[in-house]
């Protein structure tokens, strides 16, 4: 049985599933049923200054994104930082970090970007015995305004300087949590890096309008009549998070810096995904906020038989395989040929791939009277849309065409060697360097 | 309640009032809003869907489907009543496990096919619930069509050329319209006066009158129309009903099947309905199923389906099948009737073993008899009311593709012509079509 326990920057875990800063995580009474029900640890929901706490609107937090049979696949939410007093949200860590000393507990913070906010709060944090910080670089809406949140972690100048504070008044790791809403992710990365960070988290939210009243004639969740753009994740962003997350992970200035992977993360597969790509551990939220604290129960038994059937005794052993493997687009071996094949015995006869090929690609697969569909390899560029849109599994594959082979499309002969954008011939820089 | 279900005799009354209702409730529940949601997200939006191929008449199965996911039934509604007016009786009675939902593509992979039929009344009876009639006349052409039956194909027909801005009379031999939608389908495929309900809506695209009991042959003629009206269709459907050919027919409670379902169907309440303690239903289709089924729901004791032939080549699906025999029908396979003896009060049906050798239907030699105080035939219909001057090939008026018979101002569909299915989809699609050729041919 493969052994899940994770060390994450020396904070210690039963497992690398993590809840994250967000609703479930607001109190005692959620985050003492997240341990029963097996997560390993959690982060805090964001805490803000002492004094009087923060408000959040009386209307609908939540907007949804969904799929068939209503699967939830993106959600947004307006929600702001936790709403509860300071101090009963610390006497409340304090006391189920004693009851689950197992289990990690880090705490979100943000306060105003003044040292003497962060310098005033971090004592009373470490005060907890919580194992962590985690600053909320993060948050698209409300806070923002304030300048905080999204505010700070759009500028990486902001970014260091605060964690270099936090480095100063805080014994323990500090994690800095990144906002996606900004162009380029290895800078607010390296900036934090640069500040001290023990490590970094993302994705935070993406800014989004979830939907829009058409009665109304306002965004929802809509509040009188008026609606603000709130925080998009959920599964829709995990693409747009892995993505960000192989950027640092495979950016040579940060390729050391650990990541905590967030982002739509629903079992274990997401959370291996993001794992091979560089995180140590994973965060969730929606897919909790959607089924429940339970779901971590696959989580785990499903990465344990993964990491079983490949032989990993550990998570160290598959963090960050798939790293080396995320190149830029003009090292791609553009000798490697493959085309489409449609398993006759599977297919359905439904003629989406035909509609998409013909409509809107390259006209590869043909159809009978008797609704035969075929790929024509002498069209076939292996786009793989035919393989994506059919609605059986494996029905189509992208069979790698051997080299020492005629492609039909090209009349040219497989090559077996690679050849990527940088060496071929249609590059105008390749003759240029000549 | 007079009387229970082994009361002898035939009598009406063997069940009591509650459980009478409950019998003849709907068969398929209607979808709710979120079952139709969830039925339709199951729709995969197939290019070319062989579902629609499968439709006699071509209804854009995949777009109302994905109409009704992204919430717009009445825009839903319309693509099916565009294509087929009578699209919301269709929806209950068309047998889709022979049609659009045998062809669906999860039926081919899953056997669960998309519920193309319960979501097409949900669409209909949501847009008919708001009396919305979704279509609209073109201005007054100036022509008359006089249409013969107000069943499926004449009212199809109608209403196809009312759109088209002629004026048309509608001559109907009943006193009520709706033809076999009215007259010949089990009540639990139409509850709640369904037909009439649906016959005022299409009604309401205006241009059409319905004159009631007005007889081809009798109240009026074809030279007559002919003079009267620059066009002529013909939906009258069968008349006729077709003889076992076999000893003691004219007994009196041997009777037609088609009479039994009208008269049920026309009753105030089902528990004036007779039925007999042992009914014998003699046929293989729709009419015999709808029968044995509606008797056994009325409580006969003992009901017989009993067809010549073997389950394969019955016309009734395997699903009607299926629904005869959970409602506790006997179906006796390759048994044909050879004589029926006794009196009013019980008779003997004797009948001979069938086996088909080299594709030909032979007796065994071996006999059965069944006891009856009800027999029902169900052997088929024919066209009664046969003109001198209409061309007929094996018992129905013939017509070219466009509907159109030998006298060129003349066009006929439905059960009365060729290529008839006798189904009510087909009898629309024959109706539709040849309004569409009437009006080429009238605005040449």
């Amino acid at each position: 049985m493969a052994d899940l326990t994770s060390n994450f920057v020396g904070i210690k875990s039963p497992n690398p599933f993590w809840l994250a800063s967000a609703p479930p995580t607001d109190k005692e009474y959620n985050v003492r049923r997240a341990f029963e029900a097996g997560w390993g640890g959690v982060v805090w929901k964001t805490l803000g200054s002492e004094g009087p706490p923060i408000v959040n609107v009386n209307g609908p937090r939540y907007g949804v994104v969904h799929g068939a049979d209503r699967r939830v696949l993106g959600l947004n939410n307006i929600e702001l930082i936790t709403d509860r007093d300071l101090f009963k949200n610390l006497d409340e860590i304090k006391r189920v970090k004693k009851d689950y000393p197992d289990r990690a507990i880090v705490v979100s913070i943000m306060v105003p970007c003044e040292e003497e906010a962060w310098k005033t709060i971090l004592p009373l944090v470490e005060e907890t015995g919580a194992d962590g910080i985690e600053l909320n670089f993060g948050c698209p809406h409300g806070m923002a305004e304030r300048g905080m949140g999204s505010a700070v972690g759009q500028v990486p100048e902001y970014v260091e300087m605060v964690t270099s504070w936090c480095k100063k008044y805080y014994s323990k790791p500090v994690i800095v949590k990144l906002t996606p809403n900004i162009s380029d992710i290895r800078k607010p990365a390296a900036a934090a890096q640069a500040g001290g960070a023990d490590a970094v988290s993302l994705i935070n939210t993406i800014s989004s309008i979830i939907s829009v009243d058409l009665d109304v004639m306002a965004p929802n969740p809509t509040i009188d009549g008026k609606g603000t753009h709130g925080g998009y994740c959920g599964p829709a962003v995990k693409p747009i998070a892995m993505n960000m997350v192989a950027e640092i992970a495979r950016n040579p200035e940060t390729a050391n810096l650990p990541i905590s992977g967030i982002g739509g993360i629903t079992s274990w597969r997401d959370a291996a995904e993001y794992m091979v790509l560089g995180c140590g551990n994973v965060q969730v939220c929606t897919a909790a906020m959607t089924y429940g604290f339970k779901i971590v129960q696959e989580m785990i038994s499903g990465l344990s038989q993964w990491m079983d059937e490949k032989g990993y005794a550990s998570t160290e052993d598959f963090v960050r395989q798939a790293v080396p493997n995320v190149t830029d687009w003009q090292y791609l071996n553009l000798n490697y040929v493959s085309k489409a094949s449609i398993n006759q015995d599977d297919c359905i006869s439904c003629g989406r791939c035909y509609a998409a090929c013909e409509d809107t690609s390259h006209q590869a697969i043909s159809m009978t009277e008797d609704r035969k569909f075929s790929v024509i390899d002498a069209e076939c560029v292996a786009c793989n849309l035919c393989v994506e849109v059919c609605p059986v599994e494996n029905c189509i594959t992208m069979v790698q065409q051997e080299p020492g082979i005629i492609d039909p499309r090209t009349n040219k002969v497989v090559e077996e060697k690679h050849g990527d954008w940088t060496t071929h011939p249609n590059n105008p820089s390749v003759f240029a360097a000549e | 309640m007079a009387h229970s279900i082994s009361s002898s005799g035939i009598v009406s009354g063997r069940l009591d009032d509650d459980l009478l209702n409950k019998n003849f409730e709907d068969l398929h529940a209607p979808l709710s809003n979120h079952e139709a949601l969830v039925a339709s997200d199951r729709c995969y939006f197939c290019h070319d869907a062989p579902c629609m191929t499968a439709c006699p008449t071509s209804i854009d199965i995949p777009l109302f489907i994905r109409q009704i996911a992204t919430g717009t039934t009445d825009a839903s509604a319309k693509t099916i009543l565009s294509q087929n007016i009578l699209g919301g009786m269709c929806a209950r009675v068309c047998p889709t496990e022979t049609l659009c939902e045998e062809a669906c593509v999860r039926e081919v992979s899953e056997g669960k096919p998309v519920e193309i039929g319960r979501l097409q009344r949900f669409a209909t009876d949501n847009l008919m619930a708001k009396n919305i009639h979704p279509f609209s006349r073109d201005s007054n052409s100036g022509k008359k069509v006089a249409v013969i039956g107000a069943g499926p194909a004449g009212l199809a027909c109608a209403h196809k050329l009312a759109t088209l801005g002629h004026e048309i009379t509608i001559y109907e031999a009943r006193e009520k319209g709706g033809g076999l939608n009215e007259f010949g389908i089990a009540a639990y495929k139409s509850i709640d006066n369904f037909a009439q309900k649906e016959l005022d809506w299409l009604l309401s695209i205006g241009g059409i009158k319905i004159e009631y009991g007005k007889e081809i042959g009798s109240e009026i003629n074809l030279d007559q129309l002919q003079s009267d009206y620059d066009a002529i269709f013909i939906g009258m459907g069968l008349s006729g009903v077709n003889s076992l050919r076999c000893e003691g027919e004219d007994l009196q409670n041997v009777n037609d099947a088609v009479s039994f379902i009208s008269d049920l169907r026309q009753a105030d309440s089902f528990s004036n309905v007779k039925v007999g303690r042992n009914v014998v239903v003699i046929g293989g289709g729709m009419t015999a199923v709808d029968a044995a089924v509606q008797s056994k729901l009325l409580g006969a004791q003992n009901v017989s389906l009993v067809y010549r032939r073997g389950k394969e080549d019955m016309s009734a699906s395997v699903y009607e099948q299926e629904l005869a025999t959970s409602k506790g029908v006997r179906i006796i396979y390759n048994a044909t009737p050879l004589e029926i003896t006794g009196n009013e009060s019980l008779m003997d049906v004797k009948f001979g073993y069938t086996e088909t050798i080299k594709s030909q239907l032979k007796q065994t030699g071996e006999t059965f008899s069944l006891p009856a105080n009800q027999v029902l035939k169900a052997i088929g219909q024919n066209l009664s009311n046969q003109s001198d001057t209409l061309k007929i090939i094996d018992g129905k008026i013939n017509v070219n593709e466009h509907g159109q018979t030998n006298i060129s101002n003349i066009w006929a569909g439905g059960d009365c012509a060729i290529g008839g299915d006798d189904l009510t989809v087909t009898a629309v699609a024959q109706g539709r079509d040849a309004a569409v050729h009437i009006n080429t041919q009238l605005m040449k």
